[in-house]
């Protein structure tokens, strides 16, 4: 019995040990995990700068980028960056409302920077310069597209977390889910400023 | 207490200043290269390296405000993140090397050729 006591004690605090850690061991994994999605984005960036002048006679960046439009998508992941901030010290802070809050704003944010980039595939499909026209185009959508596609699962992860956060609060479990998750977020912001530094405004000016 | 300080180590995360403060830079670093492309100020290499030069320090502003990478950052977060630069650079900077070198030892008429067609 009393060594039955021992064992279960020793067990449990183990775990409780482990369960501390666990932050620490899980954002490193969450980094990694980046860092190896950095990898994957320097293969479609070095992709996308030897094809930037494989037009095939097709449309070139000075036709078809709008650079007022991709200022607008900037600004709004920008503003989702910073409301972003703001969520994650409302959720160190306890404050369950504000961290809500803030979310919801940063998922709009998203959404509209989403809703922009599929209107811009769209018309730029419709006006036949679609990623079948050039490598240069394939390359294009293959990198934006690729950006997109990451943008819209932290859309989906956030709004998890939104329903995590509403049933069960802000628990550790949750507050460490957010923290993986801004983390996510940050990065492709910061994987933006490639895209519309060496896309877009490189091929503008060029 | 232990508790706390593990996840500092890890999860350091700044107030709203330090927010504020990322975003402004983040803004200012982006409205140049913005404004001066649009207003066709800059041409050429003086473009490259203005959008490259504004590219980079906006994205330590990036890693510095936002992903809270600073001296308190632990040393596996902080070796990850170099060697993927090491790596960036392999892949970057190889493949347009390789790439160049390919071009220039063309033929002439498959110079001329769209590449990646």
């Amino acid at each position: 019995m009393t060594s039955a006591t021992i064992t279960a004690h020793g067990g449990h605090h183990d775990h409780h040990e482990e369960h501390h850690d666990q932050f620490g061991t899980v954002q490193l994994g969450f980094w990694v995990y980046l860092m190896s999605d950095c990898v994957i984005f320097s293969g479609l960036f070095a992709t996308y700068a030897v094809m930037s002048t494989a037009f095939a006679g097709g449309p070139t960046p000075h036709t078809i980028f709008d650079l007022p439009y991709v200022a607008v998508e900037t600004a709004l992941l920008l503003f989702s960056s910073i409301t972003y901030g703001f969520a994650m010290i409302g959720a160190h802070k306890g404050n369950k409302g504000a961290a809500m809050g803030w979310l919801v704003i940063t998922a709009l944010f998203g959404l509209g920077f989403i809703g922009m980039e599929v209107h811009e595939f769209a018309k730029l499909i419709h006006e036949g310069a679609g990623p079948d026209r050039s490598g240069w185009l394939s390359s294009f959508f293959a990198l934006v597209g690729t950006h997109g596609l990451h943008v819209t699962s932290g859309l989906v992860w956030m709004t998890v977390m939104l329903v995590q956060v509403a049933r069960r609060g802000l628990t550790e479990t949750n507050i460490r889910r957010l923290t993986c998750l801004s983390l996510f977020w940050h990065f492709l912001d910061v994987i933006w400023i490639g895209v519309f530094s060496l896309v877009y405004l490189m091929g503008v000016s060029a | 207490m232990s508790a706390h300080d593990t996840h500092a180590s890890h999860g350091s995360h700044g107030g709203a200043g330090s927010y504020l403060v990322g975003f402004v830079l983040a803004v200012v670093l982006t409205v140049i290269p913005f404004g001066a492309v649009m207003k066709g100020m800059v041409h050429g290499s003086q473009a490259v390296a203005l959008i490259m030069g504004a590219a980079v320090i906006q994205i330590l502003v990036h890693l510095r405000y936002f992903l809270h990478i600073d001296g308190k950052t632990d040393r596996w977060t902080l070796q990850a993140l170099i060697f993927t630069i090491f790596v960036l650079g392999i892949v970057l900077g190889g493949s347009l090397w390789v790439m160049h070198n390919m071009n220039t030892n063309m033929m002439p008429t498959a110079m001329q050729m769209p590449m990646g067609d």
